[in-house]
This record gives structure tokens, sequence and C-alpha cells, in this order.
């Protein structure tokens, strides 16, 4: 039933594929990005308790929602390569991994200046904003593991294992750090009430949150394709693009 | 091809065999011990010597010490086997690695950890520890340092066959600590307010099993990967 | 519009560094990324090609001896 799947294992077959797809997600990201940037910047109702701070929520959520999806995109990709010996799951994780410790990062520091005229200091150590941190160390371990080693396919795989292992930690880590900050934070803090958003602040979000998600695709295509290239250097087909394109 | 020795033997020669070699380097044990001891009179003389203060920080510096000794022995665990290349025997053996890999990790919390608990009380002392915590602090270091070497471990097999694994190690390793050290640290500060800590201790003891039962599969896994 | 004029949008109702700097920091983060990324295949195609025109070479050198 899946074998059709299979076939998309083949290095070529997967340049190909997302060479077609990538100017589709990246027409679509940076359009949709664009509108609901537009959109929350200009257009979206100040908010009546923080004003014209609350505008940060356009890119502060898709970016701190999206850091967890990725992380998961990154997991299953490796999970895939690890059990089912497909090394095109293996370059998509080492692809993904870099854009989600950047998107981790914005969310950090988009966190920050938000929370600077909202509470008054630049860090809290509130549970989101510690988990994000721990998440992005998460990342960069993944990172730096698939970096020192020598030989790409170990590397891969044993990059693989620790993002697994950091998937069941997370759940671990994000209880333990919501039941640590709810023990020690004051409570005169609070981030967002949980009030109910009006649509014109709602829309321009989902919007930008559905146009990171977009982005994070279309980079990972971008960088797996050179993955793909890199890791293929003496298939003929590379040569051949290589020396079609490479000599200048 | 015959069976030959049983799991339990198995479990048992690797266990033995640890034991030996670490008796007979001891430097070995002492060293992350002295480490630990030397990190938590740090401690005062960067923050002063109110006993005020140091009751209330108390419970976080042990762990803390407590969670960098630990990542510092655990370094040797496989390098040496590596190295010789007995690593690659007990992984070409025909009985299952994760028993055997459980083994080692047994013996090096034999070797760590255990001195590590009964130091404890010692620098609790220096520290002036709320004298109700003390059972408390014995309790979460026996619950939590096994898990400390089980999931450290991932990270040394992840790094055992690469030159320069030390900074990286901790990058790996540090985040999966975070949770036994906050739950480790509360229920000594509940203690501290004579409050109940029952929870906090079922919650290391549910991570303790948790590690015991899947951490064994990942280092197998990763040691493979690492001597390939 | 939610803002009267350019200068107001500017201002932000008063929090201009804050949301500026969020967004600032989240697009030049992304740009570099962005950059980064469609530059390395171009890396590693150059690479490639190098390395082929370095057989190539040593196959002449070869051939003519």
């Amino acid at each position: 039933m899946w074998k059709w799947l299979h076939s998309y294992a083949d290095p070529e077959r997967a340049y190909k594929l997302s060479s077609t797809l990538l100017p589709w997600f990246a027409t679509l990201a940076i359009a949709f990005i664009g509108i609901g940037t537009i959109w929350g910047l200009g257009f979206a109702p100040t908010d009546y308790q923080q004003g014209d701070s609350y505008r940060i929520i356009f890119i502060h959520v898709p970016a701190a929602s999206m850091s967890m999806a990725a992380y998961m995109g990154m997991a299953t990709c490796s999970f895939i390569g690890l059990v089912w010996q497909i090394k095109s799951a293996d370059w998509a994780a080492a692809s993904i991994a870099p854009i989600g410790a950047v998107i981790t990062f914005i969310a950090l520091v988009t966190g920050a200046t938000w929370g600077k005229p909202m509470w008054g200091t630049w860090w809290v150590w509130d549970a989101r904003l510690t988990s994000e941190l721990v998440l992005l160390f998460l990342y960069l371990g993944v990172i730096s593991l698939y970096a020192s080693f020598e030989d790409k396919v170990l590397a891969a795989r044993a990059s693989g294992i620790l993002a697994i292992v950091g998937v069941i930690n997370i759940p671990i880590i994000k209880y333990s750090v919501d039941w640590w900050s709810s023990l020690h934070q004051p409570s005169t803090i609070r981030i967002t009430e949980k009030s109910t958003m009006s649509t014109d602040m709602l829309y321009p979000l989902l919007i930008n949150i559905f146009g990171f998600g977009l982005m994070i695709a279309a980079i990972t295509i971008v960088r797996f394709r050179s993955e793909i290239l890199a890791r293929n250097g003496m298939r003929p087909w590379v040569r051949e693009l290589a020396k079609a394109e490479g000599v200048k | 091809m015959k069976k030959g020795i049983s799991y339990t033997q198995a479990f048992g020669t690797v266990l033995k065999r640890d034991l030996q070699i670490a008796i007979r380097h001891r430097g070995d044990i002492f060293n992350p011990l002295l480490f630990f001891v030397l990190v938590v009179t740090l401690f005062p003389l960067g923050i002063g010597p109110e006993p005020q203060v140091l009751t209330r920080v108390a419970p976080g510096i042990i762990w803390v010490a407590a969670l960098l000794a630990s990542m510092l022995s655990l370094e040797r665990l496989f390098k040496a086997d590596y190295v010789d290349g007995s690593l690659e025997q007990m992984l070409l053996s025909p009985q299952p690695l994760p028993l055997m890999v459980l083994a080692k990790v047994l013996a090096h919390w034999i070797l760590t950890g255990v001195p590590l608990i009964l130091v404890a009380p010692l620098l609790a002392v220096l520290l002036h520890l709320e004298s109700n915590s003390y059972g408390a602090l014995i309790a979460t270091l026996a619950l939590g340092t096994p898990v400390l070497s089980l999931l450290g471990a991932i990270g040394v097999a992840l790094t055992v066959g690469l030159h320069k694994g030390g900074v990286l190690l901790s990058l790996l390793i540090l985040p999966l600590y975070i949770p036994v050290l906050i739950f480790a640290t509360s229920a000594i500060d509940a203690a501290g307010m004579n409050l109940p800590y029952d929870g906090q201790l079922a919650i290391i003891g549910a991570m303790l099993i948790g590690s015991l039962t899947l951490a064994p599969f990942a280092i197998g896994a990763s040691l493979r990967v690492s001597t390939n | 519009m939610q803002f009267d004029s350019i200068s107001e949008f500017l201002n932000m109702g008063g929090y201009a560094f804050y949301v500026w700097l969020a967004y600032g920091v989240t697009f030049f983060s992304l740009g570099t990324l962005v950059a980064l990324s469609v530059r390395q295949k171009r890396k590693v195609l150059v690479e490639i090609a190098k390395k082929i025109q370095r057989e190539e070479r040593l196959k002449e050198t070869r051939s003519t001896k």
C-alpha cells in the first residue's frame, strides 16, 4: 500500500520532487507571512490592555508553536531513517535541525522583547520561556552531534537517536518545568489572560502560524536539496548538475 | 553455535569486571568525588557565609554539584573499553547488549553514585541544610543518581567514538537532567518546611523505572552507531 | 488601517522599540538562515565541480605521459 512512497527514497527522485515543490512552498510562505504580518502590524485593532506591544504576538506565537512542531518533524524523520534505513529521511532530519534552532531562538527573543514592556523585565523564569530555552539546548545538541561526526551516515544515526531520546523527554521536561514554575513564580506575573481574542486579531495570527509552517517547509526543502547533493557527490546525475551549474 | 553462559552470569561477569578494573584505578573513583566536594565548598566562598542564605540554596548546590560530578565520571564509562577493543567484543557476544550495558551502568553507579550519597550528608552539614531535610536528601540522591547514570550513559555512548566528546557531552545530557534536578530539590525543600515530599519521590522513582527499562536499549543502539 | 499616519504607525503606541526590535530580530535571523541555506547548494555544487575538474586534470597528465 505504501510502496509508491519508497520510490521517493531514491535521491534523484527526491531531489526532483523537492525542486518542483519548492517554488510553491516559497511563494505561499512569503504570501502568508506577508499578509499576516502587515495585517497584524497595521490593521489589527489595538489591545485595550497591552496597547500596541501585543503586536509581537503575530510572530512570537507562530515561532513558539512551530519550534515544537519542527522538533517533532525532525524526530519523526530520524525515526523513519533509523527504523527503515531510509537515507532521505536522515537528510531531512539534518536539514530541519538548524531551522528549528533559529525558530526557537526567535521565539525566545520575541518573548523577551514582549516581556520587557509587559512585565518590566527581559527574562522571567516562566514555564514557557524556560522550556523553550531547554528546547533550544536540545536542538543545539542534535546539531553539534551531527556536525562532530566525519561520517555523515553515522552522524545521522547518532543524532537521530538523540532526537528520539529528546522526544521522549520533552513532555517530561515540559511537565516538570510547568510544575516547578507554579511553585516558584510570584503570582503577580501573568502572561496572556485567556481572553477570547477578537477575530480581527485571531485571523492574522492564524495566517502567520500557517505561514511559518510553510516557511519552515520551504527552507527545509532548500537545505534538503543541498544535503542530497552533498551526500551523493559521486552519482552521475549530481556530477552532471555540478558541471552545468557549479563551474563559474 | 553454543549457547554460552546464562544472562545472569553474563551480567555478573561484566559487573565484576568493571568493579575490579575500577578498584585497580582508584583515582577514577575519588576524582569525581573530590570534584563534588570542591564545587560544593566553592559556593559558600562565592555567595558569602550567612547560614540563612546557605540553608536556602543548599539543596540546589548539592544537586547541581552531583549532576556535574556524575557527568564528569561518566566520560570514562565506555572510553577505556572502546580504546582497547573490549567494547567491540561485548557488541559481538551472543548475550543481549542492553543487559550488559545495564551491568556496566550499575557498576558505574556503585562506584560514583554510592560514594556521592555517603558524602552528601557531610556537605549538607557544611551548608547548614535544614535538619528535617537529611532524609529527603539521601532518598532523592538514592533514587536520582541512577537516573543520571542511565541518561548520561546514552550521551556517552553517542560520543565515545569522538575525539572531543567532553564539551559536547554536557550539551547533550544536561538538558535531560533537568526534571531530576527540579523534583529532587523541591523534595528537599518540601522536607525542610515539614511538608510531605512523597509525591516528588514517587515521580523520581517513576523516572528511575522508566529510564531503567528504556535507556539500556538507547545505549545499546548508540554504541552500535559509535563503534561502526 | 488602524493607525492614522505613518509616524504613528512607526511609533506603535509608544512601544516602538520593543515591537520593531522583535520584528527586526525575527526577519534578520530568518533572512540570514534563508541566505545561508540558498548559498549552501551553490557551495556544494562548486565543490563537486572542482573535484571533477581535479580528477580530469589527473587523467590528462596521466595520459600525456
